[in-house]
């Protein structure tokens, strides 16, 4: 039976670390243990073991011993998956921890999918869907502040939000619903009034948890950047000064970056993913064209553009097509190599932009730690820090809010246009179960197995 | 007394009223040797309570009655005095016919047609024991001892069962109006182990006519051109003259006398066990319940049109008769009034409807089906429905073919009977629109486009009945079509009819459609644009118009009953033990195994089966199919 059979699977990363944790779940954990684990004293069986409680050990194949190992007892209901589980955590090695995992299986255990530990906590009710998504998101979450959201998330924050909104919506199909059922008692005169209000309300927080959407995914994902300048502004220096490693070529020579390199930077707690591209400018090598076309692509996607200027040079046509690439971009305007005497004015660059403009040298390092003060204020803007913010972070999630928030919309328009009101409540009914969605509290076939699939394994 | 006399039929039907009548009639229709058994052959469609039929919802399941080729329709066309659409102002979904009936004609009409249907006969006699072998059904035996061999009984027995007329603390054994009540019927269904419950009604007084002031009251006129109920009635023979009805209020005397003798209602008192109606409350529970309301509407109805008896729609009550003049006589037109039949409540025996498949036959009793107030409903138009529908897979079953279904998405019959076995019911259920999610599909003006091919497949609907209806659907189509096509120019001819119905000018051509969908104009209203039009018949322009202008909402609820349909579609096993489903919570599983749904969509309705226990059961249904496949399961 594929819901009550016991699985097992290695929790920790499978790198050669200072220990590793198998993992056994379901209702015959105990007795799997207890054919593959003897404490020194021996004899002692799991099941009669206080829950929650850690015992020295050793994990034995037949009669010889593979591991030393501390076995963690966790009984059922209060556990991950509130099922019986073990965790026999073994010294780290790869082939160790396989071993254990080997024997455990061998005795009665079946290898856990990706995601079927979380899907059982799910399954036996103890988290809901929005929880089960933020544990996939602590686990890859890259910096502190979508560490923070996650565990927010999964403490219920953004379930919390979304019943709240649900409730307003079935309340008003429930006035509307009751009015017509017994119109003697219940009128809607003046309804719609009443209600656009109420609409005003549910559009503005769904708003809310809609732009936090981008504000969430980079906190989880990083902000796509694209690094961009003609040839030999200072690119790759830049970007090296900014990882403190020398990780792009930086020559003299025109050109050297022919292709596009990139690398995660953590600024200040934000990701930037940065793709650091071939300078631009008209070339006849066809290498390096290839790579101008692909930074102009790079360009197109990118959320923030570091544009780095050459002030020891005067804008000619490379920088006017660049310009014209980032017109309708997020930009940040590096004004490198502010430790030499510039041709290029200030000025001149604050006259053709209103993004923000930063003195920085490349070579020395100067400007970094404005540069870094500015990302935090260009995308964070103050909303992060305190814990009572939520972001929604999975497309899926915010694919459903949009839905609900679109059916809204259609709502205000019925009211706009004084269609009777038993219409309201088929779209009202449409941003429930869009929002029921989110929170899995709305039944949909493959929802399930579609955001376990997400998981990794042992999880 | 022993089976001193036997005869054989097809289908016994137990009780003539609307759920018996169109059972009986169905089955019959069907070609199969019907039996009818009432206590009274002169209480044949008896109207115990209120004088009408259809209103908010209920005109519904009357018209979807009649696509199935049910008779409740026809039989109100011809008996109705007065008839009025409702809720015109609203949305077309929420329309609903309602017409007065002349309760004489309507009950005589009907015994005529169902006198003169063949293979139909009536009997007068009480039904006392229903005869069960190996859990299939194999006859009845009255209470006079006879027995009767048949393949399938209907149960139809509405308020009969151990019935109790209460008024204060006056408590008769009768049915309604003093007839018989069916006393021994319960102990023998119990003895089948049949979960019975005892649920409670009432009905106000009934006045004369001649002791009431009608200048103190506002006169309540039918509508001056009267639609149908039936489809295939010809819409010029109901245009005649009609009764008035009438309005009058209550006001804080009645609610005050209400309030000091509450005491002595024997629902405070608890002389009443039954669980009554909260949607169909008396006047005491409205006093009690809407404690800040200065009023309430007290509808004036005739009776008939050869009777002085007036009812008082809205005044049920159970007080006792002493008091029950006093509260009429503080209701301006009512002071001297004379009660010629009073107020009472009824208790009666019904069943959990839990227990019945959607076809309505008894999960653990093949050939055995239910029908009306015997299964937890109220009302006469939710009695209809659920009759044909018994009626049809009684049928259906003898005649081994398959029976019908109707979902949710077809017709508030579908959601009155799935609402009636899958959702926990504690009261007479009445239908309500609220309850059809899908309701703007399943409108009252469309309902023989819905179900006239159900009616015709079983064969209780003619094929020239079911052209008929083929026709309309192609007309309507072909119409909306050539709407959506033409195009409109924005010249001068244009702006100046948009401008003499205040509608904004058009930029650029636009179809006909698109036209129409605008609030303030409509299919009529563009025909002086529309060069090519051809003459419809009104009932296609109106579904046209329907279609056209609110396009956008049918789309969306279209989208929504596909999403239905999915869960619908996933069938479940019969008699499967849930606890199998591990994950699945303890309550659930309970649910599960008594409601034996025949779906996950079914499943997904029963109160206590929980989103998340229906994740469990899809994914172990992917489970089961991929361990079918051969995949292992390690």
């Amino acid at each position: 039976m594929f819901l009550t059979d016991t699985i097992a699977a290695v929790s920790t990363g499978m790198t050669n670390s200072g220990i590793g944790i198998v993992r056994i779940s379901g209702s015959e954990a105990f007795e799997i243990a207890d054919r593959v684990f003897k404490t020194k004293k021996g004899n002692v069986r799991i099941a009669e073991m206080k829950s929650h409680t850690l015992h020295y050990g050793y994990i034995y194949e037949d009669d010889k011993i593979i591991d030393e190992v501390l076995l963690t007892v966790m009984k059922a209901p209060n556990t991950y998956t509130t099922e019986d589980t073990i965790e026999i955590n073994c010294h780290g090695g790869i082939t160790v921890v396989n071993k254990v995992l080997e024997t455990v299986l061998k005795n009665g255990a079946r290898t856990a999918q990706p995601g079927e530990y979380t899907k059982r906590a799910f399954l036996n009710g103890r988290i809901d869907l929005s929880q089960a998504e933020a544990v996939i998101d602590i686990i890859h979450a890259k910096n502190q502040y979508a560490l923070s959201n996650s565990v927010n998330q999964l403490n219920g924050a953004v379930s919390e939000k979304i019943k709240v909104i649900r409730e307003k919506i079935i309340n008003s199909i429930a006035y509307i619903e009751a009015a017509l059922d017994d119109p003697e008692h219940i009128s809607l005169d003046g309804y719609g009034k009443e209600l656009q209000f109420t609409v005003d309300e549910i559009k503005n927080e769904l708003k809310k948890l809609l732009d936090s959407f981008d504000n969430g995914r980079i906190l989880c994902e990083g902000i796509k950047t694209v690094i961009l300048g003609k040839p030999n502004a200072g690119k790759s220096s830049f970007l090296n000064a900014l990882i403190g490693e020398e990780r792009a070529i930086v020559t003299e020579i025109e050109g050297t970056t022919r292709d596009t390199l990139e690398e995660n930077i953590l600024i200040n707690g934000i990701n930037l993913n940065i793709i650091d591209t071939a300078g631009i400018r008209d070339s006849e090598d066809k290498v390096e064209q290839i790579g101008v076309e692909r930074a102009k692509k790079c360009a197109e996607q990118a959320e923030l553009i570091l544009y780095v200027l050459d002030s020891s040079r005067n804008l000619d046509e490379n920088d006017k097509k660049i310009l014209e690439i980032i017109k309708e971009k997020k930009a940040v305007f590096l004004y490198n190599k502010s430790d030499l005497h510039p041709v290029l004015e200030l000025e001149e660059i604050r006259k053709i932009t209103d993004a923000p403009v930063i003195k920085i040298s490349a070579k020395h390092g100067d400007g970094i730690e404005e540069f870094s003060h500015l990302i935090k204020e260009m995308f964070l803007k103050k909303k992060i820090g305190g814990n009572d913010e939520i972001f929604i972070t999975s497309a899926r999630q915010k694919n459903d809010i949009f839905n609900a928030y679109q059916s809204i919309v259609m709502v205000e328009q019925s009211i706009r246009e004084e269609v009777s009101e038993d219409f309201y409540t088929i779209d009202f009914m449409n941003a429930y179960e869009s929002l029921g969605r989110v929170i899995g509290e709305a039944v949909e076939e493959d929802l399930v197995n579609t955001i376990f699939n997400r998981f990794c394994m042992g999880k | 007394m022993n089976g001193y006399m036997e005869e054989n039929y097809d289908v016994l039907v137990v009780g003539a009223g609307h759920a018996g009548c169109e059972a009986a009639l169905a089955s019959a229709r069907l070609g199969l040797n019907t039996i009818l058994f009432t206590v009274s052959v002169d209480s044949i469609a008896l109207m115990p309570c209120n004088p009408n039929i259809g209103g908010s919802s209920k005109g519904h399941l009357v018209r979807e009655v009649d696509a199935l080729g049910g008779e409740m329709g026809k039989n109100i066309d011809k008996t109705f005095i007065q008839s009025k659409m409702l809720n015109a102002s609203k949305g077309p979904a929420v329309h609903s016919l309602r017409a007065q009936a002349d309760k004489k004609d309507y009950s005589q009409k009907m015994r005529e047609t169902l006198e003169n249907t063949d293979n139909l006969t009536i009997r007068q006699a009480e039904v006392s024991e229903i005869l069960v072998e190996n859990g299939k059904i194999t006859g009845a035996k009255t209470f006079s001892g006879a027995v009767y061999h048949v393949k399938a009984v209907i149960l139809c027995t509405g308020t009969y069962l151990r019935a109790r007329c209460i008024y204060g603390d006056v408590s008769n054994a009768t049915g309604p109006n003093g007839l018989q009540a069916a006393n021994h019927l319960t102990d023998c269904l119990k003895s089948l182990g049949i979960e019975m419950y005892r649920f409670k009604t009432g009905t106000p007084a009934r006045v004369d006519k001649r002791s009431i002031d009608f200048t103190k009251m506002e006169v309540q006129k039918g509508d001056e051109r009267v639609v149908p109920f039936s489809f295939s009635t010809d819409p010029e023979s109901v245009q005649k003259e009609q009764e008035v009805c009438w309005l009058t209020y209550t006001n804080n005397q009645t609610h005050e006398i209400i309030r000091e003798n509450i005491h002595r209602s024997p629902l405070f008192s608890g002389v009443i066990e039954g669980t009554g109606p909260r949607y169909c409350p008396s006047i005491e529970d409205k006093v009690m319940k809407f404690a800040d309301k200065e009023r309430h509407q007290i509808f004036v109805e005739p009776e008939g049109l050869y009777t002085n008896e007036m009812y008082l729609g809205g005044m049920s009550s159970s007080l006792p008769e002493d008091i029950q003049y006093r509260m009429y006589r503080t209701v301006p037109g009512l002071e001297n009034v004379k009660i010629v039949r009073n107020a009472y409540a009824i208790e009666y025996d019904c069943i959990n409807p839990e227990q019945l498949l959607p076809t309505l036959e008894f999960k653990k009793i093949q050939g055995l089906f239910s029908a009306g107030q015997f299964n937890g409903s109220s009302g006469y138009e939710e009695a209809a429905a659920q009759g044909i529908v018994a009626g049809i897979n009684a049928a259906m079953e003898i005649l081994g073919k398959e029976q019908i279904i109707i979902d949710r998405s077809q017709g508030y019959i579908g959601v009155l009977i799935d609402d009636l076995v899958t959702k926990e019911n504690h009261e007479p259920y009445r239908m309500m629109t609220s309850r059809a999610e899908y309701r703007l599909l399943l409108r009252q003006d469309n309902a023989d486009l819905r179900l006239t091919s159900v009616g015709y497949q079983v064969g209780l609907v003619s094929k020239e009945v079911y052209d008929r209806v083929e026709r309309k659907r192609k007309l309507i189509e072909e119409e909306v079509k050539r709407l959506s096509e033409v195009m409109i120019g924005a010249n001068q001819k244009t702006q100046i009819f948009l401008e003499k119905y205040g509608s904004s000018e058009l930029k650029t051509g636009v179809t006909l459609a698109e036209l129409i969908r605008r609030p303030e104009l409509d299919y009529d209203k563009v025909a002086e644009l529309d060069s090519e039009r051809k003459e419809l018949p009104c009932e296609v322009i109106e579904q046209v118009n329907i279609q056209i202008k609110y396009e956008g909402y049918i789309t969306r609820q279209l989208k929504q009953v596909e999403q239905y349909k999915k869960l619908e579609g996933k069938k479940l096993k019969p008699d499967f033990d849930y606890s199998q489903v591990k994950g699945m919570r303890k309550e659930a599983i309970q649910k599960m195994n008594l409601y034996q749904p025949l779906s996950v969509g079914q499943a997904s309705r029963i109160s206590g089966v929980s989103p998340a226990d229906i994740s469990v059961l899809l994914v172990y249904l992917e489970q089961q199919r991929g361990n079918r496949g051969g995949k292992s399961e390690r």
